[in-house]
């Protein structure tokens, strides 16, 4: 060894000092070491991705003037089971069982997607503005999702959806994917309402306040960052429960309109097709297998989300 | 006490009635009439079954007379079903039916849901929690009408142990009742699990072990009374998501139950049939979460309302 450089002994200690990690990074950290949430997130990776490119599949053969896979009978005897011409075999209209499964899967995510996102608009608008006015407004406020809570809204969807069962495609669909992010938010409403009620009396939201920072900027800059983690865990749980909701629609007929199809539609179809004397397995097989690896990595994924996020929840 | 209880069943009626609204409106905005299906009928015939049925008076008055014939439990008959009071004849019989499934189903989940979360959490990771967890997993990750024909293929079809359907007999109860239960057994047997785990690390488990309790007592007694407080929060919309759910099972089942009038009776526009189905389960889901609000201070004692 070499005598050391004069200015070393300065900067050492300032190398040594790892850069500090937002909560979000440290979040993220500990999330990618969750194995289960990982295979979960791997399972939503490929179910998105495969949903996505049967879409474009049928994109493309629609932009070339070919008939769609999802909707267009094959000739021959039908059903087939799976074999190498058709990997998830046909239905009893001669339809691909794969390209179905995979437009199925597009709408399924879809309203899956939609009631995430309408929970996250609505719901954390709701809580925030309810928990941080506080008072008779919080009081107001929470009372509607207290009542909303308690109503059988189910009942009004299904009602809501039967009269509307003989409008166009178009519009069925809109109702469809609106009532099922109505019902949404309410759980999300609650769970930022609590939280914001805590960071109020946090002391980093007491000294931004006493500095002069207005409403509006501590709601972004001080409460949104800190509310990050609860609102993500709660619309990760919520799309599950939207696309179970959606195939128990569907099951009552109030699903999306044929030849278009969902997860819950194909199930429910190829339970009608059950019958004691021919199984046609793959009917039912697999739409629910997609179904069941999405809801599981979506639950693994949330579970695993909440533990990033809350690491004392353990 | 018996205060909040008052309040609390004067706060049925407004919450009935805006139900009850929203319901009414929703019928008188969708297109379509009742009566498409009575082709050729003479005009006076016509308007003599609208009058039948209020349709020739104003809307507020539809509204007022509709109520009326519920609220006083005349009924009024159904325009499906010509000469069936859908009180008397239709909803009376087919309403135990539903109740009592609904309330098997619930008590099913709870019991088996709490035993699966406490044998999960009793000993975590050993095999009896990775086969629980797997079998909640399952619970969660299908939709109940897939369960429900899976069972009803598996036990009825293949093993024959149990009958395909109808009603009457306790046998036939136990597959639409584990069909029913299996999303809320599934979401409570996680609850409790994460719960338990929660409270087993408290101080009063560790005083509680320390001054010689047996395990059993200390697991049921001390640690599951505190676990079980998230899983009284979600009972309500378990209770929901049976009682709704029984629409599906009934129809795979064929029990006559309420449930199958529901989506028949909008589908066909029987206006009075619908008003007294969706009033019939809003009045049931509100009783219940007012039981469940109820059983918080039983559970509770530190909880209480004024």
């Amino acid at each position: 060894m070499s005598e050391p450089a004069p200015n070393e002994s300065l900067t050492c200690p300032v190398t040594a000092l790892r850069p500090a990690k937002s909560p979000l990074a440290l979040a993220m950290r500990r999330f990618r070491r969750n194995r289960l949430a990982m295979a979960g997130l791997a399972l939503l990776v490929i179910v998105v991705s495969a949903s996505l490119a049967g879409a474009f599949w049928n994109q493309v053969a629609a932009s070339r003037g070919l008939p769609e896979p999802y909707r267009t009978p094959l000739p021959g005897i039908h059903p087939q089971a799976p074999g190498l011409a058709h990997p998830f075999g046909t239905d009893p209209l001669g339809r691909d069982m794969l390209a179905r499964t995979l437009i199925g899967g597009c709408i399924s995510l879809g309203v899956g997607l939609s009631a995430a996102v309408v929970s996250i608009l609505i719901g954390t608008f709701w809580g925030i503005t309810a928990g941080y006015i506080g008072r008779g407004t919080d009081t107001v406020m929470m009372r509607i999702v207290d009542v909303l809570y308690g109503l059988p809204y189910i009942l009004l969807v299904i009602l809501l959806l039967v009269l509307f069962a003989e409008q166009t495609t178009w519009l069925r669909m809109v109702v469809l994917f609106m009532a099922i992010g109505g019902v949404s938010w309410l759980t999300m409403a609650r769970v930022v309402r609590g939280q914001v009620l805590a960071l109020k009396e946090a002391e980093f939201v007491q000294a931004a306040r006493a500095l002069g920072s207005g409403s509006a900027r501590i709601i972004v800059k001080e409460m949104l960052p800190n509310l990050t983690g609860t609102i993500l865990v709660c619309a990760t749980l919520t799309v599950p429960l939207a696309i179970l909701q959606e195939s128990f629609l569907s099951f009552l007929g109030l699903g999306v309109p044929p030849p278009l199809a969902s997860w819950g539609t194909l199930a429910s179809d190829a339970i009608d097709a059950l019958n004691p004397v021919r199984v046609y397995w793959w009917l039912l097989a697999m739409p629910c297998t997609m179904l069941g690896a999405t809801l599981l990595g979506l639950n693994f994924v949330g579970d695993g989300l909440r533990d990033a996020f809350d690491p004392r929840s353990r | 006490m018996a205060a909040y209880i008052l309040r609390r069943l004067l706060y049925f009626i407004p919450t009935l009635l805006a139900i009850y609204t929203v319901a009414f409106l929703l019928m008188h905005a969708a297109p379509g009439s009742p009566f498409v299906q009575e082709k050729g009928l003479p005009p006076e015939v016509l308007e003599a079954r609208k009058a039948e049925f209020y349709l020739d008076r104003p809307i507020l008055e539809q509204y007022v007379l509709y109520v009326r014939d519920l609220v006083t439990l005349r009924g009024h008959s159904s325009i499906r079903y010509p000469n069936r009071n859908v009180i008397h004849d239709i909803l009376a019989p087919a309403f135990p039916v539903s109740l009592s499934l609904g309330i098997c189903a619930l008590g099913l989940a709870v019991v088996v849901g709490t035993a699966a979360g406490v044998i999960s959490a009793a000993r975590p990771r050993s095999p009896a929690d990775y086969l629980c967890m797997t079998g909640a997993m399952i619970g969660i990750s299908q939709p109940s009408f897939v369960i429900a024909s899976l069972l009803l293929a598996l036990f009825a079809l293949v093993l024959r142990w149990l009958p395909v359907g109808g009603w009457g007999s306790p046998s036939q109860m136990v597959l639409p009742a584990a069909a029913l239960a299996a999303l809320p057994a599934a979401y409570i047997a996680r609850l409790v699990r994460t719960g338990m785990l929660e409270v087993l690390s408290a101080d009063f488990i560790r005083t509680a072990r320390a001054k010689g309790l047996a395990e059993r007592r200390v697991l049921l007694d001390h640690a599951l009374r505190n676990a079980w407080l998230p899983v009284l929060g979600y009972l309500g919309p378990a209770t929901a998501a049976i009682f709704t759910g029984s629409f599906v099972v009934e129809k795979i089942f064929a029990i006559p139950g309420v449930g199958t009038h529901f989506v028949d009776s909008a589908l066909h526009r029987d206006h009075p049939l619908i008003l007294a189905t969706v009033l019939l389960y809003a009045s049931l889901l509100v009783v219940f979460n007012l039981a469940v609000d109820l059983g918080y201070v039983w559970l509770d004692p530190r909880i209480r309302y004024e």
